[in-house]
């Protein structure tokens, strides 16, 4: 009873910390450069406004953006494979 | 008012009592360096001496219970290889997060840890909230009250783990499930929000001087008024639990606005470029003040379940 309650005001264990961050960031690796960024007007190009020293915070987003899904493709593909083979293991 | 500082009287001795035989590696490093280390300034001298000369009665101590050749030879081979495993693991830690950093926010004393919780529950009376430098460096808590630490977030942090289990137990809700799940809770809140905060910090170019740790410290902060709450809560009943958390919301919110009032936003009068600064000191006044709100609420929604 007393782990219903809990669960019930959003209780959360580290797995699902670790779960969130790896969705979350799947979800900005899939952002396609040429097929969704540039229409929305979100493309590598279109960031760099000024080249002051403060960039604004839509530049930061895009440069955000952009770094995760260079640095994290190569991670992401091994932990998401990690993860299939123990989801499909351990139900 | 009593009781919340017993509980962190009774711990501080307990890790004063710890440190002279103490094998943890951020402590035996200090004492163990200490004439050839320049840590930067952070720790006095003195300090310094008292961690070598403990470890040094330890060794005679140990040592002249050995007398066989053999046992002798085995230990001076376990110790050598326990030596390399410190080194070791000092190397892999060192490669994650830098352990003078850490070891700056766990340089508190007493008085240190007194004041502060004082200025925590009751920081209308605070005049000064500059922290102050030394060349360059940040003071260590032991000398500048305003320093964040890591101390009284690490301990209120276990405190409230404990206080939890045993507000559950009263109410007969306990299971030792309960207490890891509570603990990992908490934990979560944490990671998250200081998330959240490096995020707003990085998106918004706020040039300050705002590590990791900082951040965690401020954060941790909330858990000594959640600790009030609580006790005030299965003191008091209900109506007590109420006051008080009205009490140490407006307190920390306070204490949260005027710390980071001085490391956020005073970096606006350098950037004074004429085009986007109309936005930015209002987003930070709004990172600052969100801050400060998200604070109530989160203490309401950890400590309403331990009190019914």
């Amino acid at each position: 009873v007393a782990l219903q309650e809990e669960s019930a005001s959003m209780a959360f264990t580290l797995y699902s910390l670790i779960q969130t961050a790896i969705l979350c960031t799947n979800a900005v690796a899939v952002l396609h450069e040429e097929r969704f960024l540039s229409k929305i007007g979100w493309g590598v190009d279109q960031g760099v406004g000024g080249f002051g020293d403060d960039p604004g915070v839509k530049a930061q987003i895009l440069n955000l953006i952009r770094s995760v899904r260079t640095v994290m493709r190569v991670p992401l593909i091994i932990v998401n494979s990690a993860c299939i083979v123990l989801l499909l293991l351990f139900g | 008012m009593d009781l919340p500082h017993h509980g962190y009287r009774a711990s501080k001795q307990r890790g004063r009592a710890a440190h002279p035989t103490g094998d943890s590696v951020l402590f035996e490093d200090t004492s163990s360096a200490a004439p050839a280390m320049n840590n930067q300034g952070y720790y006095t001298p003195g300090y310094n001496m008292e961690g070598t000369s403990n470890d040094m009665q330890g060794d005679a101590g140990v040592n002249n219970l050995f007398t066989d050749p053999m046992a002798n030879a085995a230990m001076m081979y376990g110790s050598s290889l326990a030596n390399q495993g410190k080194d070791m693991v000092n190397k892999e830690i060192s490669r994650f997060m830098s352990v003078n950093k850490l070891k700056y926010f766990f340089a508190v004393d007493t008085r240190y840890v007194l004041k502060k919780l004082m200025i925590l529950m009751f920081p209308y009376t605070h005049q000064d909230w500059e922290v102050r430098y030394h060349r360059d460096t940040p003071l260590t808590p032991r000398q500048d009250v305003n320093a964040p630490d890591l101390y009284i977030p690490t301990m209120a942090f276990i405190t409230y783990i404990l206080l939890a289990g045993m507000a559950l137990g009263i109410q007969k809700r306990f299971s030792p499930e309960v207490l890891g799940l509570c603990a990992s809770t908490a934990l979560v809140w944490i990671i998250i929000e200081v998330l959240v905060m490096l995020l707003s910090l990085y998106l918004l170019t706020v040039h300050s001087d705002l590590s990791t740790f900082d951040l965690i410290a401020y954060s941790g902060y909330k858990y000594v008024g959640m600790i009030f709450t609580v006790l005030c809560g299965l003191l008091f009943g209900s109506d007590g639990y109420f006051v008080a958390l009205a009490w140490s919301s407006c307190a920390l919110m306070f204490f949260i606005v005027r710390s980071l009032k001085m490391k956020i936003l005073p970096s606006l009068s350098s950037d004074s470029m004429g085009m986007g600064s109309s936005a930015k000191p209002q987003l930070r006044l709004y990172i600052t003040v969100a801050t400060a709100v998200f604070q109530p609420v989160i203490i309401y929604w950890l400590t309403s379940h331990l009190v019914r």
